[in-house]
């Protein structure tokens, strides 16, 4: 589905990633974890075309995606939940969705939106509630699940979600990760950011471990999960904080 | 002061508050987009002008004014493709000194087509005397029309940005651009766009104005300050409040002449926007929150 190979990107003379390889197959969850300012974020915005490579190969379903626009990438089926959800704020949860479907609308026109709308509705309960209700008026987790939902209208190939639990309370963090496990239920792909490592290798399939841009550590995520210095670095710190 | 008297700056003030409210929805609509004031909203407006006053020598009044909108509309397009898409982080000042140096260039060009004689486009019914009478009120049609076409184009407007998909997209644009990039939204087309749709507005103020004033190729910039001041008055980026903003503008200025001459009324505008931006400056509708959140 997505394969990275030798990615360097960063900003202006920074150079945040380093030497990166990677690959997600379809039907996968795929997490990468690392402390902040590892260069997770950095790493999505390449993907998502946010951000242009420096060197390096990115496919996406075999085609070359290296010097492809954010628009472009939509239209392909690689849909970014970002960072922070960064939903419209003065608009209503139904023009938000509906906008998420811009690419549905035009490969199959507005009576797919209209269903795929109801179809999130299903998945998120809460937000058929707030049809009418401007975004940014919406909680933490309302907010994070109007972004999902936003992505998901596109009817993706290939779902990244960067920090999608980050600020949130335990309980709706919990939603969350049951609402990415039961996407993979239903065939989605997945590429999964995320600083709360435990639940991240919890509901993957293979986990990459990203610090200061370079991946120090990859494998299946019950063997990360086991891993020494994956429990030391990023459980046990969880633990306690 | 006589009924009468009163009825006939209302009236007049109303009319001139609603082309100044069109002048500043297209001034908002480049800045929901953008983040800039465009310096050349004024020389859209004077192009509107001018070409359906050539137009009109072979067209039908409604074709000629169709023919300006459509060409202005043109040369907004061109503005964005040619000077500002290519940019590639168009930070907020190089964008603006590009407009100051389009409108330079638009009302030279005028200069050079035009020439400096003054010219007006007809009355779209009746001529300069032709009146209606309703009770105390003696209306120039000229008046209804400003007045329908305003509202008209007001609606539409609202219509577009709130019903339609395109609409919405361009809002989507204004909120967060990275967002509306990630939905797969176009973003620069969007940035085109709302340099058409302002100078589509611009044009059309320029064209019910041109009768009841005149249109020369510096005319612009006159009106374009009234419509700036409209859109700071109801605080940027706020298209309804500038609706309100530019009719309380036009009023103030049509009773100004009771208070101070005539040659002063233009005073009105420059005032009452210093006196704004030190008072009040996200608006009298606005607060620094709303300033915030763009609407159209
Ligand atoms: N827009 C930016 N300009 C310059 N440096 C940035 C920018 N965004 C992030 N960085 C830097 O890149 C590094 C990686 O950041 P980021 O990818 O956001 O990390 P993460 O998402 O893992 O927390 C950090 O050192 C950060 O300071
Ligand atoms: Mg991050």
């Amino acid at each position: 589905m997505l394969t990275i190979k030798n990615l360097e990107s960063g900003y202006a003379q920074l150079r945040v990633l380093k030497n990166i390889s990677l690959h997600v197959r379809p039907g996968e969850i795929v997490t990468i974890i690392g402390a902040n300012g590892a260069g997770k974020t950095t790493l999505v915005h390449v993907v998502a075309g946010l951000l242009r490579p420096w060197h390096g190969e990115l496919l996406f379903q075999g085609e070359d995606i290296t010097h492809t626009s954010p628009e472009a990438m939509a239209t392909l089926g690689c849909v970014l939940v970002p960072e922070g959800r960064q939903v419209f704020a003065s608009m209503n949860v139904e023009d938000n969705l509906l906008l998420g479907g811009t690419t549905l609308r035009r490969a199959r026109g507005t009576a797919a939106v209209r269903e795929e709308m109801e179809n999130q509705y299903v998945r998120f309960p809460v937000l058929a509630e707030r049809r009418k209700q401007l975004a940014g008026t919406l909680s933490g987790g309302e907010q994070q699940m109007l972004a999902m939902a936003r992505a998901l209208m596109a009817r993706p190939r290939l779902v990244m979600m960067d920090e999608p639990s980050t600020g949130l309370a335990p309980l709706i963090v919990q939603e969350i990760f049951t609402i990415i496990a039961q996407l993979r239920a239903e065939g989605n792909t997945v590429l999964l950011i995320e600083q709360n490592a435990k639940a991240a290798l919890e509901v993957a399939d293979r986990g990459y471990v990203l610090e200061t841009g370079k991946i120090i550590l990859q494998g299946k995520a019950s063997e990360l999960l086991a891993n020494n210095d994956v429990q030391r670095a990023y459980l046990g710190r969880e633990q306690i904080g | 002061m006589s009924p009468e008297l009163f009825f006939q700056y209302l009236v007049a003030g109303i009319t001139y508050g609603a082309v100044y409210a069109v002048v500043a929805i297209g001034f908002n609509i480049i800045y929901n987009s953008t983040g800039i004031i465009n310096f050349a909203q004024g020389e859209f407006v004077m192009l509107g002008g001018m070409i359906a006053i050539t137009f009109a020598q072979w067209l039908p009044l409604f074709w000629a004014i169709s023919a300006a909108v459509a060409i202005t509309m043109l040369i907004g397009a061109l503005m964005e493709l040619c000077c500002i898409r290519w940019l590639r982080n168009p930070g907020i000042l190089q964008m603006l000194i590009i407009t100051i140096g389009v409108s330079i260039l638009l009302r030279e060009a005028a200069l050079h087509i035009w020439g400096e004689g003054i010219r007006s486009l007809p009355y779209f019914y009746g001529d300069a005397i032709t009146a209606w009478t309703f009770g105390p009120v003696r209306l120039s049609p000229q008046v209804i029309w400003v007045l329908l076409a305003c509202g008209c184009i007001v609606l539409a407007l609202q219509a577009f940005f709130n019903r339609s998909a395109l609409g919405r997209e361009m809002r989507a644009c204004a909120v967060n651009r990275t967002a509306a990039s990630l939905c797969g939204i176009k973003t620069h087309n969007m940035v085109t766009l709302s340099f058409v749709l302002s100078a589509g507005m611009g044009a059309m103020a320029g064209c019910m104005i041109s009768p009841i004033t005149y249109t020369q190729y510096d005319s612009g910039a006159s009106l374009a300050l009234k419509g700036f001041t409209a859109a700071i008055i109801g605080g940027l980026g706020n298209s309804m409040a500038a609706v309100a903003a530019g009719l309380l503008l036009g009023i103030l200025e049509a009773f100004s002449i009771t208070v101070v001459p005539l040659a002063f009324q233009d005073a009105v505008a420059v005032t009452l926007l210093l006196l704004i931006l030190f008072i009040k400056p996200h608006g009298l509708f606005g607060s620094s929150e709303a300033a915030r959140l763009k609407a159209f």
